[in-house]
């Protein structure tokens, strides 16, 4: 049953050294205050999964806890290149990175069949593409009425998905609305999910009923973090920070600065500083 | 280009792209130079144009260009938002999407585009972001637009990666491999306009931008280049379409420097 714990208690009975670990949100609701509290309890060995791997993935790849990241995107998106985690696919540092890489397409239907709890997912995809010559989860069915031939991919079971998300009811249900991404799916994929929400509130009774919600038994623990998504953004809440993705692009340049940037800014802080992060953005969301 | 023609090559590529989409596209963006393109034909000549964007937002209107695919104001402007999953099979596996607007990190003459690596895969001398929703993209859209600023480094003999196949090898290459759709369609530079060979599939240029030479096309490009026997002249961006693409981008510069924030409040 799901349990509202502080988000450092969380983290701390859900996540463990070598586990497969998935931080989801497509550019909305990013998991970044979770993100923050594994990079302060120092887990290693993570097998990192997400589609767009951007800001925390590269902070938690600089600051050496993953052992390969499974992505279709490794970007930070409209800004540029992940320099951090370039840094380790390219020289190694601070540590070498495995890598799996799909498209977009493709997670979002491994993600999906590891929802439905199928072994693997079927789709019209890589055709024609390099990927398929390098990945070697990436191999093809032929459809067995059609005779078509499809790709195939392992579908996604992480440990672990942390998500944010808007409200979670006094049971423990939980509500996302928006761009929704590919987070119904990691929590459903996942042996257990971690949800940070922006509020708490009595019920969901006024509310839209198509609304995404996932239901309390779906979740082992949640937390409320005000602002826990910053420099993303929670629609109805706040808006996106784009300077502050502008300004990673060159602190994520040089390996001192960064150290400096975690140090300051992860390091010494905890989630309580999320709230204050977004003040200044609430009137333009 | 002449020495003072009122606009930079860069405008002329935006406007030029923005030209070649109807009021009726279904149109799958990618960010940068397409989403200008893109965003620039609804507010001219294509009002109800369809701009999907991968994040899940159909029918998107946004008042200034997204720094990312997944901006607040895609969603808040959209007809609908759905799921990840659901946009990439239903709306893109689907058939539902006429144009796929792509742009390039490296692309050769046959269309086929790389944003994964520059170098060996495995040991990449420069490790580019990748494909994201483009490997589908270019293989489900009904037919394929590109645009990208002409370098020699950019525009290759042969390409380190197959992020996106375009026409392969030329000819029949996507049909052998069972692709049914078009593939690229339209390619614009900021100095030509470049459409496929019928037969062969490479990129010829139909239209060169006003003030460019075929000596310029071709120094800033790593094959050798194609003209079609009646050569075109893009026509010059009105003033309508400059204002518009330079209100867009103005708009998008304080929004993304944090300055638009106060103006919202």
């Amino acid at each position: 049953m799901v349990k509202f714990l502080p988000l450092k208690q969380a983290v701390a009975e859900n996540l463990n050294d070598g586990d497969t670990v998935a931080f989801e949100g497509f550019t909305h609701l990013i998991p970044t205050a979770a993100a923050h509290e594994a990079i302060r309890q120092g887990f290693r060995d993570l097998t990192l999964i997400r589609m767009t791997p951007d800001l925390i993935y590269d902070q938690m790849i600089g600051m050496g806890m993953a052992k390969k990241i499974v992505f279709s995107y490794v970007g930070n998106p409209g800004v540029g290149l992940l320099r951090r985690a370039r840094d380790a696919i390219e020289n190694g540092f601070p540590h070498s990175l495995e890598i799996e890489e799909h498209s977009h397409a493709g997670m979002a239907n491994a993600y999906e069949a590891g929802a439905a709890g199928l072994p693997c997912a079927v789709f019209r995809g890589y055709r024609g593409a390099g990927l398929a010559a390098v990945n070697p989860n990436i191999k093809s069915v032929a459809c067995p009425f059609t005779g078509e031939v499809l790709a195939a991919v392992p579908s996604i079971r992480p440990d672990v998905t942390f998500i944010h998300a808007q409200k979670a009811d006094r049971k423990g249900n939980v509500l996302v609305e928006g761009i929704i991404g590919i987070q119904k799916e990691a929590v459903l994929a996942a042996k257990r999910a971690v949800v940070t929400v922006e509020e708490v509130v009595d019920n969901f009774d006024d509310l839209h009923p198509n609304l995404t919600v996932l239901p309390r038994w779906t979740i082992a623990a949640i937390s409320v973090v005000p602002g826990g998504s910053h420099p993303s953004y929670a629609h109805g809440y706040y808006a996106r920070d784009n300077a502050a993705y502008l300004e990673w692009d060159e602190i994520a340049a040089d390996r001192e600065k960064f150290q400096a940037w975690m140090q300051a800014n992860v390091m010494e802080k905890s989630a309580d500083d999320f709230e204050a992060r977004v003040e200044h953005l609430r009137k333009a969301a | 280009m002449s020495d003072n023609p009122g606009f930079t090559p860069n405008e002329m590529m935006t406007i030029a792209a923005s030209r070649a989409l109807r009021n009726d596209d279904v149109c799958f963006v990618g960010i940068g130079a397409p989403s200008a393109a893109c965003n620039v034909a609804r507010l001219t000549h294509a009002p109800d144009i369809t701009l999907i964007y991968e994040s899940g937002t159909i029918g998107t209107a946004p008042d200034v260009l997204p720094l990312s695919i997944g901006d607040g104001e895609l969603c808040e402007t959209a007809v609908t938002t759905v799921a990840v999953p659901e946009m990439f099979r239903y709306w893109l596996q689907g058939g539902r999407i006429s144009i796929g607007f792509l742009g390039a990190a490296q692309l050769d003459k046959f269309g086929n585009i790389n944003t994964t690596v520059i170098g060996d895969y495995f040991h990449p001398k420069t490790r580019l972001p990748g494909g994201g929703g483009a490997p589908e993209i270019a293989t489900s859209s009904k037919e394929i637009y590109i645009t990208m600023a002409q370098t020699k480094r950019g525009m290759v003999e042969k390409i380190d990666f197959f992020t996106s196949f375009g026409h392969g090898e030329g000819g029949d290459h996507r049909k052998r491999l069972g692709i049914d759709t078009a593939g690229p369609t339209l390619l614009i530079t900021d100095l030509a306009i470049w459409k496929p060979d019928p037969v062969s599939k490479e990129f010829t240029v139909v239209s060169l931008h006003p003030g460019v030479t075929r000596e310029q096309v071709q120094e800033s490009c790593g094959w050798v280049v194609k003209f079609a026997e009646a050569l075109d002249e893009t026509p010059a961006p009105s003033e309508l379409e400059l204002k518009t693409l330079r209100d867009l981008q103005a708009r998008t510069k304080a929004a993304h420097e944090g300055t638009g924030k106060a103006k919202a409040a």
